[in-house]
């Protein structure tokens, strides 16, 4: 008697636990509108503008701007290195029940993924105003029709390069074929002490753009759009794209001992080389502005620094898709109907007028790039307009899984010990794994 | 059963006390029931923290090993053996073989380098003189301080155009590649470790000395032994236990290495398996790749060596040391 007795008690604290528990759960996951605002709230911001810069300090001030609004809503801002925040700290937050509300979002893949798994808040009823003065841009950040996140910041990859160092090396004007690429590249190796290009291949995906970018010159957009959606690699181009690297590699434009060079953190990484007049050019995205910014000893955007667009290659018809990729946040499911305001906050005219005036990226917003001062911004922001059509970077756009071992492969050919099958192999063992 | 006996002592004293109304006849079995009850409750907390934070977390890791898992939801893609052996498996993996070469090469290297160098070290350190307690000091920092520290300053040194290639090259030295170098950078890696770990070593070679009895020594030195020979035949052989000790914990440390090589070795040597040890290798193909049922077969694989290792250490390197200490026989 005894026995069931005890056994009944079981019983019902299991089941007064698993009504708390599901009370518990029900009222965090209806949030009524009306009560926006009402209750104190504190909302965790994972961003990646972790180096000193006006980027940083722009953030830091939307966010207490925000908090001086709705004083009811205190926002934590977290600055994480953005290789360490996409790669190792947002997968591991995520599977926790303590996510950050607002987060880091780059599209492609990664946030099919994440769709997939549950994380992330479908916030389209929510964002049409911001979608639609967005654009193009915004569907990077929705997965089936459905808005799962916001750009703030979006452009094409090209070259940062030293004016003053081109200069030196007698070069007029900016290579806009790849055979005047070459030629500047053997007259840059007549200025002693620098580089003629840095590339950041220790972290494995500034060496991989170079495969991307000739991956699109090489092919078609369909071929490129059936690698994406459909994992096929059989296309010839994709070998092509190897062998292209391959050739361009025995240019021996890098700077010696790229495969322990970092690219952003440090005075030794790849963007501290053109920072610091180590290096003459650098293949980066629209951020690096910012980035160097960061790793100079003032402060400030070197003078010397211009833009120039990824050369044509002869042969292939001027690209019409161009690579880039941008910045944009995703709001946890979990997280309080008051993230998702302060997202819309974030990227409002005002304040990506402001995000503008930083130089750290391009604006998405309509009308915001008339704040962009900087003048190798406003030739991105032109050329991303221009381009009929931006692939996203293709280990975001293949999410990690594929992402990653293509990068290796890529890495491996940079080493010298990777072959241009080597590159498709990794593709298809990993979509087959 | 010593202990046994120790704990039931104080719980018998405590019966024996007249405590409350209660007669003090206390009959044969409920004495018996107590001293379960007393072995079950002191060890209980102890067994229940090491089932679920050890022995459960060990059984999960060769569970998920079976199953392709991206770590969401529970897993439920039964691939068998298939991380192990098949196709793509660990151990089938050109770059999980060069992982487990690099491992071995740190395991060796470590025994063969940090000890004679310590041993060295702790023999000079342990004679009389002014300021030894500041070189003692001073070999031991290195160890005190945290892996990532020690990972960032060496990654910061050993660039390219760093301050260590800067140094070379003012001594005529042509410059090393020593973090992009697929050939050299384990090599870098080993020497850190080194330098890192000496003075673990040599902590516990001091110690080890610290025991052995000055007399000995004396005497010898009394019957004409140079200070050489009483090193090589008092010193060392009593100091036998300690270095014995130290291998393990060497080995076992060496096996599971991952810090300084995940700061140090770019993403990029490792990938390429020219930097990378078994325990990164985990980490970069099981949780950054989201393959969590390989990096849960190779998690089981390490702490199969591991173990095989450590039973290996028990059974003949440390079986004299160990044996002493529980018949009490002195060696």
């Amino acid at each position: 008697m005894a026995k069931s007795r005890r056994v009944r008690a079981a019983l019902a604290l299991l089941a007064t636990t698993s009504l708390l528990v599901t009370t518990a759960c029900s009222k965090s996951d209806t949030p009524s509108g009306n009560e926006l605002y009402k209750n104190p709230v504190t909302i965790t911001w994972w961003h990646n503008f972790n180096t000193d810069g006006e980027g940083k300090t722009l953030w830091a001030k939307i966010a207490n701007d925000f908090h001086a609004l709705h004083p009811t809503v205190t926002v934590e801002v977290v600055p994480i290195e953005t290789n360490d925040l996409q790669r190792n700290r947002l997968p591991a937050a995520l599977l926790t029940n303590d996510p950050p509300d607002v987060f880091q979002a780059w599209g492609g893949g990664e946030m099919v993924e994440q769709v997939a798994a549950g994380y992330v808040k479908d916030i389209t009823d929510l964002v049409q105003p911001e979608v639609a003065s967005i654009g193009a841009a915004a569907k990077i950040w929705s997965v089936d029709g459905k808005q799962y996140g916001l750009p703030y910041n979006f452009g094409v990859e090209g070259f940062w390069y030293n004016k003053d160092i081109f200069k030196q090396a007698g070069i007029a004007a900016p290579p806009t074929t790849f055979d005047d690429l070459k030629a500047d590249i053997t007259k840059l190796k007549t200025v002693a002490g620098v580089a003629p290009i840095a590339v950041g291949a220790g972290d494995s995906w500034p060496a991989a753009h170079w495969w991307y970018n000739f991956a699109l010159h090489d092919c078609s957009a369909s071929a490129v759009q059936a690698a994406a959606t459909k994992q096929k690699f059989d296309d010839p181009c994709f070998i092509k794209a190897g062998d292209d690297l391959k050739s361009f590699l025995d240019l021996k434009a890098f700077q010696d001992g790229f495969l322990g060079t970092p690219g952003q953190t440090g005075a030794g990484s790849s963007a501290g080389m053109v920072a610091n007049g180590k290096a003459a050019m650098e293949l980066m995205g629209h951020w690096n502005s910012g980035v160097i910014q960061g790793l100079t000893a003032d402060k400030k955007v070197p003078s010397f620094l211009g833009w120039f667009p990824f050369p044509t290659t002869s042969g292939t018809p001027t690209p019409s898709t161009v690579m880039g990729g941008g910045d944009g946040y995703s709001v946890s499911k979990k997280a309080p109907p008051e993230a998702v305001e302060f997202l819309k906050y974030l990227v409002n005219l005002d304040n990506q007028k402001a995000f503008a005036a930083t130089g750290a990226g391009i604006p998405v917003v309509k009308g915001a790039e008339a704040g962009l001062t900087d003048p190798n911004l406003q030739a991105i922001s032109k050329a991303t307009q221009s381009a009929s059509a931006v692939n996203l970077w293709l280990d975001t756009q293949l999410g990690a899984k594929a992402g990653t071992p293509m990068n290796t492969a890529i890495v491996a050919i940079f080493a010298g010990t990777g072959t241009s099958q080597g590159v498709v192999d990794a593709l298809k063992k990993a979509t087959a794994q | 059963m010593t202990s046994v006996t120790q704990t039931v002592d104080p719980a018998d004293r405590a019966i024996a006390r007249p405590a409350g109304p209660r007669p003090v006849q206390v009959s044969k079995a409920s004495r018996e029931r107590r001293k379960w009850f007393e072995i079950i409750g002191l060890t209980a907390p102890a067994f229940i923290i090491f089932s679920s934070f050890v022995l459960l977390p060990i059984g999960f890791a060769a569970y998920y090993s079976l199953f392709r898992w991206n770590g969401v939801g529970w897993p439920h893609e039964f691939r068998g053996l298939y991380y192990y052996f098949g196709e793509y498996g660990a151990l089938r993996d050109p770059v999980f073989r060069s992982s487990l070469r690099n491992t071995g090469i740190v395991l060796v290297g470590s025994l063969l380098l940090q000890g004679p160098f310590a041993l060295a070290i702790a023999l000079l350190l342990n004679r009389k003189f002014r300021g030894r307690a500041v070189f003692r000091l001073l070999v031991f920092v290195p160890y005190v301080l945290a892996e990532v520290t020690v990972g960032v300053i060496f990654s910061q040194m050993l660039q390219y155009g760093g301050p260590a290639n800067s140094l070379l090259n003012s001594l005529g030295i042509n410059t090393i590649d020593w973090l992009g170098n697929t050939h050299v950078v384990i090599w870098t890696l080993l020497i850190v470790l080194t330098w890192k770990y000496t003075g673990f070593a040599l902590i516990l070679f001091l110690a080890g000395l610290a025991n052995v009895p000055d007399e000995l020594s004396e005497a010898a030195a009394i019957d004409g032994a140079s200070w050489w020979q009483i090193q090589r035949h008092i010193t060392l052989p009593l100091l036998g236990p300690t270095i014995r000790t130290w291998v393990f914990l060497s080995m076992i440390g060496s096996l599971q290495v991952f810090d300084v090589v995940w700061v140090i070795a770019s993403r990029a040597v490792r990938g390429l398996g020219a930097g990378s040890v078994i325990a990164t290798y985990m980490v970069d193909n099981g949780y950054t790749s989201h393959l969590w049922g390989l990096g849960n077969a190779v998690a089981v694989i390490l702490f199969i060596i591991s173990f095989v290792t450590a039973l290996l250490c028990q059974r003949f390197l440390l079986r004299r040391d160990v044996d002493g200490a529980l018949s009490g026989r002195v060696s």
